[in-house]
């Protein structure tokens, strides 16, 4: 067991650096480049607890980011320290989380991917029309951090990066705990589950709210690093599409799955997104066809002895056999 | 004044019903949730504009032809991409018909720009017993009403309606009758986009034809098959009509911008205690 788990760790570990070190040797493109494959790669990992481990189809990723941006914001505006306001920005979506939970949580399958899906929706409208709180349409503006642009740049990536390495060591945690045991009983039969004993409703509700904590926490930062957050763009309908891909094309309910596959999306859609500005989302269209007919494991369970000698064999040198 | 809001819901219910008929159909016989739905209705919507504008074509001529264009279109998305994975799990099929949407979205962003364009009509109004209705909005009332009756006229009567209720019921049981199920579910995702080409066309007429509107008739799809229930015509009438008349009074009580919020708040209510639809059976989750 402890075996097995060092892989993962020491990936991560080296991934971890790779990210820390990057202000010292390059631009500050590539400090914003960092920033933002760990902020995906947090919000991947979150909806690994939800989606990976229990196999819930959740695609509320938005609504709960939205939130946890508008929280932060406004915290912020009247006061509060950009910390506290983090802080309370988690507070406050874990507990909507636990509520809308409590209430969706009871459906399943398709009823439960459309009802997540309603609740950006939902809280969109809301915020969207709360004008006196939140600026309606026209967004609303968040103060700077001061210190000049490269000092608040390293103070983003670092708190990014530390929050990724916080969910990290959660999910290993749940991977091993009894807790995420449960989870993965519940994705493969729930009333089985139920009936040898796993408190199906309380496990799914903390699933869920684990999956929601650290969205609402991202939000917040999110709402801090680019001074600027308006309803379609924190509730925005992509990201909630995005980030469950992520998690599938890396592996999901694995540990390191999700932070490989919002990296590797990342780097993808930096490459294209310079190139081809206009054709973002049918970009994350055509990933997602060929993470269905191609990957449908992810990149992690992909059987690479067998891609290896189809390669070999299309090269036209003859197979070898595998010899392991 | 209660009188014209009722008969401005019946309107808006009635264009709910025919954008929720085809999505509901695909849902309940395919167990497929078909996120393409919004940008089938915005294509066939499209199509109508264009032969409009270009050619001079009248969009009540273009219903059919939309809805021909998009059955094509929705059988060979079935035929050749959905149908390999449509057994898999809800998160599958979902992610795949996103992903699908995404590309469609994309397309028509860039052929069509996104400046939203309008058929006018100028048909005039009139009034009836105190009641100001336009002309354009009264006809596409009727044609909404006509396209759903004509699903269900096709449902109930014809051999290709009955084979499609047949696999609704029991997969298993109508292939061993000799039914060819694969081919059931490409149809069946066919008639669903040609109730979405259909409707786009209808639409063109009263509401301007614009990408920004899928979401929003994607949505509108959901709210009605939950107050509803699956995968039958009558249901998806009567949601429609609730769904019309709750957000037509929400929006004159509350204020315009809150009659959306009111569909959302309703479809999450049902969805906790009657997860079935008011017309649904239990049994279709």
């Amino acid at each position: 067991m402890m075996r097995r788990l060092t892989v993962p760790n020491i990936l991560f570990s080296v991934w971890v650096v790779v990210l820390c070190m990057l202000p010292f040797v390059e631009s500050s493109y590539f400090v914003h480049l960092a920033t933002n494959i760990a902020l995906f790669t947090i919000l991947a990992q979150s909806w690994n607890f939800i989606g990976g481990f229990t196999g819930y189809p959740s695609f509320s990723t938005a609504a709960f980011f939205g939130l946890g941006a508008y929280a932060g914001a406004i915290t912020q505006n009247m006061g509060l320290p950009m910390e506290l306001a983090w802080i309370f920005a988690t507070v406050l979506v874990s507990a909507l989380a636990a509520l809308f939970g409590f209430i969706l949580l009871r459906l399943r399958g398709h009823y439960f991917a459309i009802g997540s899906i309603a609740i950006v929706e939902v809280l969109r409208l809301a915020i969207a029309s709360a004008t006196d709180l939140t600026g309606g349409g026209n967004g609303m503006n968040v103060r700077f951090l001061p210190g000049g642009p490269e000092y608040v740049g390293m103070v983003f990536l670092y708190t990014m990066v530390g929050l990724m390495v916080l969910v990290f060591a959660l999910t290993v945690w749940v991977d091993k705990s009894r807790f995420g045991f449960g989870l993965r009983c519940i994705r493969q039969n729930e009333d089985a589950a139920n009936m040898v004993g796993i408190n199906a409703n309380l496990y799914k509700i903390v699933a869920y709210v684990l999956s929601a904590s650290f969205c609402g926490t991202v939000g917040a930062i999110y709402a801090s690093w680019t001074g600027y957050i308006d309803p379609t763009d924190s509730f925005e309908i992509l990201l909630t599409l995005k980030v469950p891909v992520m998690a599938m094309l890396g592996g999901a309910g694995t540990v390191i799955g999700p932070v490989l596959g919002a990296a590797a999306f990342s780097l993808l859609e930096e490459i294209f997104w310079a190139n081809f500005l206009e054709y973002n989302r049918a970009i994350l269209g055509v990933v997602i066809v060929i993470l269905i007919f191609f990957l449908p494991r992810g990149l992690l369970n992909l059987d690479y002895h067998k891609l290896h000698r189809r390669l070999q064999h299309y090269a036209g040198q003859k197979p070898r056999e595998p010899s392991e | 004044m209660e009188l014209q809001i009722l008969a401005n819901g019946i309107v808006l219910g009635a264009l709910y019903a025919c954008i929720a008929v085809g999505f509901s159909l695909v849902w309940g016989v395919l167990n497929v949730i078909n996120m393409l739905h919004g940008s089938f209705i915005i294509l066939g919507g499209y199509i109508t504009f264009f032969a409009w504008a270009r050619l001079g074509i009248h969009p009540i001529a273009m219903i059919p032809v939309a809805g021909m264009i998009l059955y094509g279109l929705g059988y060979m998305v079935q035929r050749g991409v959905i149908n390999k994975v449509v057994t898999q799990p809800v998160l599958i099929t979902l992610t795949l018909t996103f992903g699908l949407d995404m590309i469609l979205y994309n397309f028509m962003n860039v052929v069509f720009t996104a400046t939203p364009q309008r058929v006018t009509l100028e048909l005039g109004s009139f009034d009836v017993a105190g009641i100001f209705m336009p002309w354009d909005r009264m006809v596409s009332m009727l044609l909404a009403f006509a396209l759903t009756g004509l699903l269900y006229w096709v449902m109930r009567t014809s051999r290709v309606g009955r084979a499609i209720v047949a696999v609704r019921m029991d997969r298993d049981a109508a292939a061993l009758m000799g039914i060819r199920v694969d081919q059931i579910y490409a149809i069946t995702f066919g008639i669903g986009a040609f109730m979405a080409g259909a409707a786009g066309a209808v639409f063109a007429v009263v509401f301007p034809v614009t990408t920004n509107l899928t979401g929003l008739y994607i949505g509108k799809a959901f709210v009605v098959c939950v107050i509803g229930g699956l995968g039958s015509v009558p249901g998806a009438l009567v949601g429609g009509m609730v769904l019309g008349v709750i957000e037509s009074f929400a929006g004159h009580w509350l204020g315009p911008q809150h009659a959306i919020t009111v569909g959302f708040v309703l479809m999450l209510m049902l969805l906790i205690t009657r997860p079935s639809g008011l017309l649904g059976k239990k049994g279709y989750e």
